[in-house]
Order: C-alpha cells, then sequence, then structure tokens
C-alpha cells in the first residue's frame, strides 16, 4: 500500500487523540491545582472527627446533607475534605517518585548508550536484575522492616521504578549518539559531560517525558495499594488508597465509602495515562511502553 | 543456539546471585533484626540473647554464606511465628498463588487477543480507538479496588462468586479477573502491533494473491506469526502477576504465597519474606529466561545478537 492512501484513513480519527492530550492536561491539572490550593477550598478539617455524624450519605443519596457534600467517614470526618487533602498526597508521590527515579534511570540509560561496551553491559545487567525484583512485594517488605512514612515510600518507589527511564533514555541515546550535531559538538571540543547535558538530554527529553507520565501513574497506583495494604502512607493522613481500607469495612453497607475514592484514583491515573499517550503523539516519541 | 543458551544461563545465574545478595541485604539494612524480633517490651539484655541465637552478631559475610548455601539446597530456616520450615510453608501455598496466576494470563489472553485482532483488523477506525480506549482503562483501573468492587457485584448483589477465601474453583474467578487487568493493556497493544506488522507483510499478500479466504489468513498465517513476542511477554507477564499477586491474594484472603509474604512482613517474619522474595524473583528469572529461549529458537536472528 502507497502513503497516500493510507495517509487520510490515519488522519480520521485524530481528533480523538487530540481530545485525549486535553482531556488528560485538563484532569491533571486540575487535580493539581486543587491539591495546591487544598487549605483554602476545603469545607471542613479534613482531621477533625466528629463520632456523633459518622457515615453521613454524599449527595446524590436520599438525607444527604449540604455541608457534607460527599459524606462523612466511619469517624465522622468529612469526605470531600479528606479527597481534597488525598489529591496532596497522589500527586506529591507521583512528581517527587518521578523526579527520584527519573534522576537514577535517566542517568544509567544516557550513560549506557552513550559509552557502551562495558558500561552499557553493566547498565542492562542493573536494569535485568532491577526487574526481577518483585516491586510491591520489597516495597511492603521495606515499610514494614523501617515503619510506614510519606518520605520512605517515596524513596523506596523512587528507588524501585527506574527501569523504564533507564530502558528508554538508553535506547534513544544510542540512536542520538551518531548524529551530526553531537560529532560537531566534538569538533568543537564540547568535553564528555557538556555533550552528555548540552546535546543529548535536550534531545531525549521528550521521550523521557512519557516515560514520566507513564511512571507517575505507576507511582500513585502503588502507593495506593500500599496504603491499602496498611503499609504506606501511615493514617490518619487521607491518601486515597487508605480511605478504601478504612471503608473497607463498611463497604456491604455503604459502598459509596469505597467507591468516592477509588473513583478519583481512577480518573486521576487515567488522566495521566491521557496526557502521556496524547505527548507521544504530540512529541513523535514513538512507541515507549 | 547452544553458545546463546549458555550465555543466557550465565546471565540468568548471575542475575540470581545479584538478587539473592539483595534479598539478603534488604533484611539487614532496614534496621536491626535482633530489636524488631525482640518487640517493644524487651530489655537490653534479651535483645543480646536472641542476637546471639539468631547468630546475627557474626560478621555479615558470614551470615550471608551461611544463608545462600542452606538456600542453594532449599533450606530458608525456620519461620518465627509460624514455627515451620519456611520451604514447606511456600511449597504449601505455591500451588494456589500458581493457579491464580495462570486463571489470571488464560482470561487475559482470552480478552486481550480477539481485541488485539479486531483493533488491527479495523485499523484507524472507531474500533480501533475504542480497543485502545479499554486497555488505557484497564491499565488506570486500581487492582485492589476493582477487587473490592468485584466482592460488592458479584459477590453480594447477585450472589454468584464467593466473596473471599480458599477452596472451591469459584474462589479463584474473581481475583484472577481482576489479576488478568494488569496483562490486558501490554498484551493487547502487542497482539495490535504485531498483527498490524504482519497484515502489511509480504507473505499475507501473497496469501491474499492466492485467494485463501480471509478467515485463513487472519488465523493461520497473520497471528501465527504476531503470536510469537506475545507468548514471550505473556511468559513476562506471567513473572509479574506472581510478583503482584501479594495485593489481590491479600483482598480476596485467598491463601497463596503472597498473602504468606504479607502475613509475614506484618509479623516481621524475616526469614520468610527473604525467601518468598527470592523464590519469586528466581520465577521470574526462570521465565523470562525460557521465554528468550524460545523466541531464539523460533526466530533464528535473534540468536546473533
Amino acid at each position: 500500500m502507497s502513503g497516500t492512501v493510507v495517509m487520510p484513513a490515519r488522519r480520521r480519527f485524530d481528533w480523538m487523540r487530540r481530545t485525549g492530550l486535553v482531556a488528560g492536561a485538563l484532569i491533571v491539572g486540575l487535580v493539581l491545582l486543587v491539591a495546591i490550593l487544598a487549605p483554602w477550598i476545603t469545607p471542613h478539617d479534613p482531621f477533625v472527627q466528629n463520632l456523633d455524624n459518622r457515615l453521613a450519605v454524599p449527595f446524590w443519596m436520599e438525607g444527604a446533607e449540604p455541608d457534607h457534600l460527599l459524606g462523612t467517614d466511619g469517624l465522622g470526618r468529612d469526605y470531600l475534605s479528606r479527597l481534597i487533602y488525598g489529591a496532596r498526597i497522589s500527586m506529591l508521590i507521583g512528581l517527587l517518585t518521578v523526579v527520584t527515579s527519573g534522576v537514577i534511570g535517566t542517568t544509567l540509560g544516557v550513560l549506557g548508550g552513550f559509552f557502551g561496551g562495558k558500561v552499557d553491559d553493566a547498565v542492562l545487567f542493573a536494569i535485568t536484575c532491577r526487574l526481577a525484583i518483585p516491586v510491591v512485594l520489597v516495597a511492603l517488605a521495606v515499610v514494614g522492616l523501617l515503619g510506614s512514612s510519606l518520605m520512605l515510600v517515596i524513596l523506596v518507589l523512587g528507588l524501585l521504578l527506574w527501569d523504564r527511564f533507564a530502558v528508554v533514555a538508553r535506547s534513544t541515546t544510542m540512536q542520538v549518539r551518531n548524529l551530526d550535531y553531537v560529532a560537531a559538538a566534538w569538533a568543537s571540543g564540547l568535553s564528555t559531560p557538556a555533550i552528555l547535558v548540552k546535546e543529548i538530554l535536550p534531545n531525549i527529553a521528550s521521550h523521557l517525558a512519557v516515560v514520566a507520565t507513564l511512571e507517575m501513574a505507576l507511582a500513585i497506583l502503588l502507593e495506593a495499594a500500599l496504603s491499602f495494604l496498611g503499609l504506606g502512607v501511615p493514617p490518619p493522613l487521607p491518601s486515597w488508597g487508605l480511605m478504601i481500607a478504612e471503608g473497607k469495612d463498611y463497604m456491604f453497607f455503604s459502598p459509596w465509602v469505597i467507591f468516592v475514592p477509588g473513583v478519583a484514583l481512577f480518573i486521576l491515573v487515567f488522566g495521566i495515562n491521557l496526557l502521556g499517550d496524547g505527548l507521544r503523539d504530540l512529541l513523535g516519541a514513538g512507541d515507549t511502553r | 543456539m547452544l553458545r546463546f543458551a549458555l550465555r543466557r544461563l550465565t546471565v540468568a545465574l548471575l542475575v540470581a546471585l545479584t538478587v539473592m545478595v539483595l534479598s539478603f541485604m534488604l533484611t539487614r539494612v532496614s534496621g536491626d533484626l535482633a530489636i524488631s524480633i525482640a518487640g517493644a517490651s524487651a530489655t537490653q539484655q534479651d535483645v543480646e540473647i536472641i542476637r546471639h541465637a539468631y547468630g546475627l552478631d557474626r560478621p555479615l559475610a558470614m551470615q550471608f554464606i551461611d544463608w545462600i548455601g542452606r538456600a542453594a539446597v532449599g533450606d530458608f530456616g525456620e519461620s518465627f511465628f509460624f514455627k515451620a520450615r519456611t520451604a514447606d510453608l511456600i511449597m504449601d501455598r505455591m500451588p494456589i498463588t500458581l493457579t491464580l496466576g495462570l486463571v489470571g494470563l488464560g482470561i487475559a489472553l482470552l480478552v486481550s487477543i480477539p481485541l488485539g485482532v479486531l483493533a488491527a483488523v479495523r485499523e484507524n477506525t472507531w474500533v480501533d480507538r475504542l480497543v485502545q480506549l479499554v486497555a488505557m482503562i484497564g491499565q488506570a483501573m486500581p487492582s485492589f479496588w476493582l477487587g473490592l468492587i468485584l466482592m460488592i457485584t458479584l459477590g453480594l448483589q447477585l450472589g454468584w462468586l464467593p466473596i473471599s477465601g480458599t477452596g472451591s474453583w469459584e474462589h479463584y474467578v474473581m481475583p484472577g479477573i481482576v489479576l488478568s487487568f494488569s496483562a490486558i493493556p501490554a498484551l493487547t497493544r502487542l497482539t495490535r502491533s504485531g498483527m498490524i506488522q504482519a497484515l502489511g507483510s509480504d507473505y499475507i499478500r501473497t496469501a491474499r494473491a492466492k485467494g485463501l479466504s480471509r478467515l485463513s489468513i487472519l488465523g493461520k498465517h497473520a497471528l501465527r506469526n504476531a503470536a510469537i513476542p506475545v507468548v514471550s511477554i505473556a511468559a513476562v507477564q506471567l513473572g509479574f502477576m506472581l510478583g503482584g499477586s501479594i495485593v489481590i491474594e491479600t483482598v480476596f484472603a485467598l491463601h497463596g504465597v503472597g498473602f504468606l509474604a504479607w502475613e509475614s512482613i506484618s509479623k516481621n517474619d524475616f526469614p520468610v519474606v527473604q525467601a518468598v522474595v527470592l523464590v519469586l524473583a528466581l520465577i521470574y528469572i526462570g521465565l523470562t529466561m525460557a521465554a528468550d529461549l524460545l523466541n531464539a529458537l523460533l526466530d533464528p536472528r535473534l540468536r546473533a545478537s
């Protein structure tokens, strides 16, 4: 088939991709805004308990109180306020984990891809070892031994989730390494570190941005799972995973208790993935999945 | 082929050794084990007694060589909490986790291969986009939350399946569905891209020119070629799924290795934690090696690299 026959078909559903990118950016932007503005927009203190008003129902059910739009949890804390503060935790975990794992993975990948040979063998070996380690299990074990805290979860996930950064940084560096402008940089007498930072990094950045969205989504899901199992963010912090765990006791009678934080989690992760997918097309970053 | 196999085996052994060191270090660098074992109410003297009794006062290298020597013959020591041999505990629970993994993988393949083929055949139509959207939804679904939702709907409201526990085959259906979600996105995308590539190749054009039926072209020619990478990724996914089963087994109180790991972590039972990490890592290493060898056997071009 010739290119001219394929082109119209490929264009026809592009609006869906555009819509995806815009929707993803809107979702992530909105959650980020809510997370930043949390102290000013929450209707109640997310930590204040009111045992006389436990499990008040959300607005779409009969008997809802206008004061508690999303109801209250098993300890009478305002659910909307906890959800808003939970966005803070998810965004914090997602962003800081990606920074940590991004630095580790990109460094390894760029070094391996640029220098090749023995260096590359070592990097490949490190990636292979990392992939053999069961992430959830090791993260749970470390948090279990050291005690749960927000910083520990970020550190553990950051130290575990660098593999895809390394894989993508390595392969893209290999492609860029032999291009003319790198040769020109050599010729102009730039040092090797300068070439890595000034020539290689900017040219693989778009691919890394796509990986960053994927890893951020993964980190947020993993934190929720760890907190759900009681070995992530400690109570009374309102992590969405922890909210689902706390709601588990009431879920057969009041399913909305686990429904609300779960949907929030799903929408945020879905939005990040949409954003990543849209970026991939926009930047022409190829398949980095 | 033999040289490729030998090289691949060497890498696998080196990775296994590294993972052994890491899983040993994992429990040693994460704080003082003797204090963890002794508990909060122990005096300094109790801690010293425990440190000596468990051999924790010896140099790290000695402890490691001792542990690795025993682990090599399948002796992972005794569990502090269960008062049983760790190896026996894992062997008892492994069939449940393996069953769950295979059920999950089976469901994932049953869903993702038809979806991937459909998307490829209708490339760049709304069907294709819809399939990709489904894959993305699967990717964003928190597995433990999906598990709870299924418990409420299929378990409580419809009463079709038991809510939690271990016993009959019915106990594997819901956890299997949840576990399959972790593999469906990747497998669907891979089937789709493999099929698109296969459908655009010369031998498919030849088959079309010969006048073969559409079904025969899809099934016999295209899918068979697209299946090779899917099989190898499926093996890798099975490895990931076994590692990820800890969350799902805990949600459904399915007493497999994952549940054992969770129990041991909450009881500070470090010989079991260490052993489960190692066993799951070894299974993953074995699976990826098998997948690589199978690929090399099927596609001689891969042996060169």
